[in-house]
């Protein structure tokens, strides 16, 4: 039990508009938690006006830089920001602890997990999890079947999405195993605040992220094949180009790693390597940091239609020529359809008890669940099994009478594409909003990069905040927006 | 004491362009391994107008391999030769090996999809048949495809579906692999598809490679059946490549750049 | 370094030179349109057939009035080669090459098309349009700047250089050639009334009229104004200083890859052609036959450019 220094105070909305939910600075009514003393005393000093200066000034910086993203189903040319918020989400030391055991030890079960599923399948053979969530899986990729990646490593980067419920209580929402975003926020979040109040990193111990970029590549280095060869193993980031909605982000990655930003047209097999077209002629490729979806990686082994991807570069891998960053077929790991079965899946290959807790789920594949789910729709939260994003999710609290009916006769068509969980009363954090700090509905997305024999979790995270007042939505594209997270040191 | 025998093959396999070619690539599945009652005694691949760029095993435990266009090729040569002693198993291939899991052999694929047709077969074999051991099921099975579906080159392409040959009521070895693969699993068993050679009694000089297709059954493991042929295959069958379909298992699978037309010329022996 | 990225670069600079090009030819219209209000009409058509956009001009209109002018060189959409469409795609190729720039350009660039495109975003009143024009510079400028004052002297930088070199040279070489008869010692004599006008907006058009004449205080001559535009190495958009410029970079890279190429080769040669012949022997042979062969000469260097440095594969 943290304990907590008494404040007063009138101008918070929490006390007011939602008295269940856990508020993250602020306890019972007005108690301030003890991460957040030093800020608010800070905060109160502040001056308001010139607070929202910098926010605007923030928004001017990130225009200029560049760091937008591109909406889907929008004029290709709408760049939009996503909304940053300057009052920063601070999380303690000892609270950080455990929550970076209970993410290591989770990466490292799904690790096993994909080592497993791609070759014997003990956890099937076994009976822990059953062979159905597997089979008649898109998610599961054939052509992995009998690949060992260099060093071993499936999931060099991920992002386990959690929200917090309560003191003690946070729940993992979601492992992001394939090719999670968000890192350059994490990175520009913490910059810009620190140009914006220098003082409040001299007053507050907070611990660095910047090392991430340096971080990421050594552990992509580590994971090059034939590391006897060189030293310096070539590494190179692959987009799909400046249309991609993470476009920024993935040059911002490959400049601060200091790698090349290709394009699949850049890469074409040579002497058995993928090698890069260099104004010099083409050069091998050691390690690739794909931000290409598994389908479009390579058109002679997946899909044929497909103008991107690298003819051959799965040929490459398999022979154990090139490294892939995360390994193709890791979403099986990420799957909806699997994510009830975590807790087994950490025990099987851990032999330990999940630290992290998942959110109850019911599939409805199973019958029972379907029908729990139906009758109790408004009080869920639906996600399609395959999805991601925020698309094709019902928040039951949310939802209109029209869209829960139209979306019970979706679930009852294909109640396979189908997983629900409790709304969960997710954990607010101050915003700063027109009348002062006002409390919104966060979740937090730390990442962490896998080498072989050690994992490394940045201390902090991207924090995504639902700007709507009462929303549960986080997700940028449906207009949630992004915080610093501040780990305190001890 | 089984029937065995000694085969020699050569298979030449030449793609002409109207174009020179600029970049293209090749996966070659054209080399056999050991298997039950197949020992590799020799084998080489060699390639004229292109250039080996690497080797793996598949997830079917294929060996692979990657072979790269010279830029400006007008033609390309493999060469395959090698000798295969083949015992005769009565088409018993046996137990499952590699990592491939049984129950991938039961999903369906877009070549081995099954449409009304292949329902329908499907539905009149557990009617009239239920009573019958799973390896005489088979047998009839592949009796009906083949009187279902006449041997007629010209008819189907590579990219026929099985359902598709069911349709037009006329295909080659590969359309019967698929419509009995396709069927198999309707009937909640395990099946591949296999391609490879043939050594057709009196003719040294084969058309193209054959494909067949193996069945999971619960006593003896894999089964051969040729349906084309309408038997088990034994010791004049060299398996090569294996796969869920066609598309898993073809021996050559490429991807070009450039336009102009391409023309195909095969030249295969298999003799004893 | 990618040879997409080295791609990237040249074209990114090429569309900032000729962002900044399209305005300069704006000026020199305003100007003569101004001064010599009674055929305004000819005068800016001139100035499109100058820019080369006639052919897309005259499918969407059937006159030519300062305000289609300036729009349809401005910011219309259907122009692939409008200022606004220039910067465009001269950041969306800076986009492409972000890792190689630096966060200066990067951003100098950014910004120039942020306010562009804000200002962009309504036509543009003729009142208006100095003030545009020399936003359009000045944004330009900054760009320039940031590359000159932040980026190291390697082959990033010659791949920049040379897009703006080329293209300018090519811009400098079109304006003269759809001009020249202007310039013929033959239209000398033709009349008296022919004024100073006529090639006064080629001066303008290439924003030389006061450089030229303050080196040639009272002895302009249409002569003078082609020998100061093709051959006169003083001045920064003549056809002789930017093919050395061309030349200057394709030398950084000949010596950087340690390796003698075709473009290499192709620069000398038209490098060559320019300083052997006198503008007297260029009158001689055919204003218009030499500068058609400039710009066939310096349109195949771009594509061996392309094709040395594997801009595209």
């Amino acid at each position: 039990m943290i304990s907590c220094r008494h404040r007063k105070l009138v101008d918070y909305e929490c006390m007011k508009t939602e008295p269940t939910c856990f508020d993250e600075m602020l306890l019972g009514n007005d108690l301030v938690r003890d991460p957040y003393g030093q800020y608010f005393d800070w905060f109160k000093m502040a001056d308001v006006k010139r607070l929202r200066r910098k926010s605007e000034d923030a928004e001017a910086f990130f225009r200029k830089i560049g760091i937008t993203f591109n909406v889907y189903g929008q004029d290709e040319a709408d760049e939009r920001l996503i909304p940053f918020d300057i009052v920063p989400r601070i999380i303690a030391a000892k609270e950080w602890r455990q929550l970076e055991r209970g993410i290591e030890q989770r990466v490292r079960a799904i690790n096993a997990f994909l080592r497993d599923i791609y070759h014997r399948q003990e956890i099937i053979r076994a009976g822990r999890i059953p062979k159905k969530l597997i089979a008649g899986n898109a998610a599961f990729t054939p052509e992995m079947i009998g690949v060992t990646p260099p060093a071993g490593v499936y999931t060099h980067i991920a992002g386990v999405d959690l929200v917090r419920t309560g003191e003690n209580d946070f729940y993992v929402l979601e492992d992001n195993v394939r090719t999670p975003s968000g890192v350059s926020y994490m990175l520009e979040n913490r910059e810009t605040m620190l140009h914006m109040f220098p003082e409040l990193f001299t007053k507050m111990k907070v611990r660095s992220v910047s090392s991430y970029p340096d971080l990421l590549r050594r552990s992509l280095a580590d994971c090059a094949p034939d590391r006897t060869r060189t030293d310096m193993p070539t590494v190179a980031v692959l987009t799909p180009g400046i249309h991609n909605s993470a476009y920024f982000e993935h040059a911002f990655l490959a400049d601060q790693m200091g790698a090349e930003l290709v394009e699949s047209h850049d890469l074409r097999v040579q002497d058995g390597y993928v090698a890069m077209r260099t104004t010099r002629g083409y050069q091998r490729l050691d390690v690739i940091y794909r931000r290409v979806d598994d389908e479009y990686l390579d058109p002679l082994t997946f899909n044929p239609n497909s103008m991107l991807g690298v003819p051959g570069i799965m040929d490459v891998y398999r022979a154990g020529n090139v490294t892939i960053a995360n390994a193709p077929g890791t979403g099986i790991a990420d799957d909806k359809a699997l994510y009830s079965y975590m807790p087994d899946i950490i025990e099987f290959y851990t032999g330990e008890k999940a630290i992290l807790k998942n959110v109850p789920t019911w599939r409805c594949s199973e019958a029972d669940s379907l029908s729990y789910v139906l009758e109790n729709l408004k009080d869920l939260v639906v996600k399609e099994v395959h999805g991601s994003g925020g698309y094709g999710m019902l928040v039951g609290p949310a939802a209109s009478k029209k869209e829960l009916s139209a979306f019970e006769a979706k679930l009852r068509a294909t109640p396979d594409n189908y997983i629900a969980q409790p709304t969960l009363a997710l954990s607010t954090v101050p915003i700063l909003s027109k009348s002062g700090l006002a409390p919104r509905h966060v979740d937090l997305r730390p990442f962490v990069l896998m080498a072989p024999n050690r994992v490394e979790i940045t201390a902090g995270g991207l924090t995504r905040v639902a700007l709507k007042k009462g929303s549960l939505v986080v997700n940028s594209s449906q207009g949630g927006g992004t915080k610093d997270t501040w780990v305190l040191e001890d | 004491m089984a029937d065995s025998k000694t085969l020699s093959i050569r298979h030449v396999t030449t793609y002409s362009y109207d174009e020179p070619v600029s970049y293209a690539l090749q996966q070659l599945r054209l080399t056999p391994r050991a298997t039950a009652g197949q020992v590799v005694r020799d084998w080489s691949c060699t390639i004229r107008g292109g250039t080996k760029q690497l080797s793996f095993t598949d997830s079917y435990r294929n060996m692979v391999e990657l072979v790269l266009l010279a830029d400006g090729v007008t033609e390309v040569e493999i060469e395959c030769a090698g000798v295969v002693d083949v015992e005769d198993r009565n088409g018993v291939v046996g137990k499952l090996r590699g990592f491939a899991p049984l129950w991938l052999y039961l999903e369906e694929t877009a070549l081995t999809a099954a449409g009304n047709n292949i329902g329908q077969l499907v539905a009149r074999l557990k009617q009239n048949c239920a009573d019958m051991d799973e390896v005489s099921l088979l047998h009839v099975l592949s009796a009906e495809i083949l009187g279902l579906v006449k041997y007629e080159i010209g008819q189907t392409d590579a990219s026929t579906t099985a359902e598709g040959a069911m349709t037009v009521g006329h295909g080659v070895c590969q359309d019967h692999a698929h419509i009995m693969i396709s069927a198999a699993r309707q009937l909640g068993m395990p099946a591949r598809y296999v391609s490879g050679y043939l050594l057709m009694d009196g003719q040294t000089q084969q058309d193209a490679s054959h494909a067949w297709c193996e069945v999971w059954t619960k006593g003896l493991g894999w089964i051969g059946f040729d349906v084309s042929n309408g038997i088990c295959p034994d010791a004049r069958y060299v398996r090569v490549g294996v796969g869920r379909d066609y598309a898993d298992a073809a021996p050559i699978r490429g991807l070009r750049q450039g336009n102009g037309a391409e023309n195909l010329h095969v030249s295969l022996q298999v003799q004893q | 370094m990618l040879g997409r990225t080295a791609g990237g670069l040249f074209w990114m600079f090429r569309y900032l030179e000729r962002a900044e090009n399209t305005a300069r030819l704006l000026e020199a219209g305003h100007h003569m349109a101004l001064t010599r209000s009674e055929s305004a009409e000819s005068e800016w058509e001139s100035i499109v057939r100058t820019a080369g956009m006639n052919m897309g001009y005259d499918a969407k209109y059937d006159s030519y009035t300062a305000k289609q002018v300036i729009d349809y060189l401005l910011r219309d959409k259907d122009n692939a080669s409008s200022v606004m469409s220039s910067i465009d795609l001269a950041r969306s190729n800076g986009r492409q090459v972000r890792t190689a720039l630096s966060s200066e350009v990067w951003e100098a660039t950014n910004e120039c098309w942020m306010d562009l495109k804000k200002t962009l975003s309504q036509p543009i009143e003729e009142s208006a349009l100095h003030d545009t024009l020399i936003l359009i510079r000045n944004r330009a400028a900054i760009v320039r700047g940031a590359l000159h004052g932040t980026m190291l002297r390697n082959d990033i930088f010659s791949f920049a250089r040379l897009g703006t070199f080329i293209e300018r040279a090519d811009n400098t070489a079109r304006i003269l050639d759809v001009k020249y008869y202007v310039l013929l010692p033959s239209a000398a004599f033709v009349g008296t009334t022919m004024d100073n006008a006529q090639w006064e907006v080629i001066l303008r058009s290439v924003s030389a009229e006061r450089s030229y004449r303050w080196l040639n205080a009272g002895a302009a001559s249409p002569v003078g104004v082609a020998d100061f535009l093709i051959l006169d190495e003083r001045m920064p958009r003549s056809l002789a200083f930017c093919t050395r410029k061309v030349g200057h970079f394709l030398q950084h890279l000949e010596n950087d890859y340690e390796l003698r190429q075709t473009s290499q080769i192709k620069a000398a040669v038209l490098l060559a052609r320019i300083e052997e012949m006198t503008i007297e022997d260029i009158f001689n042979d055919g204003l218009h036959e030499y500068l058609g062969e400039f710009i066939e000469g310096i349109t195949e260097l771009a594509r061996h450019i392309e094709q040395d440095f594997r801009f595209y594969g």
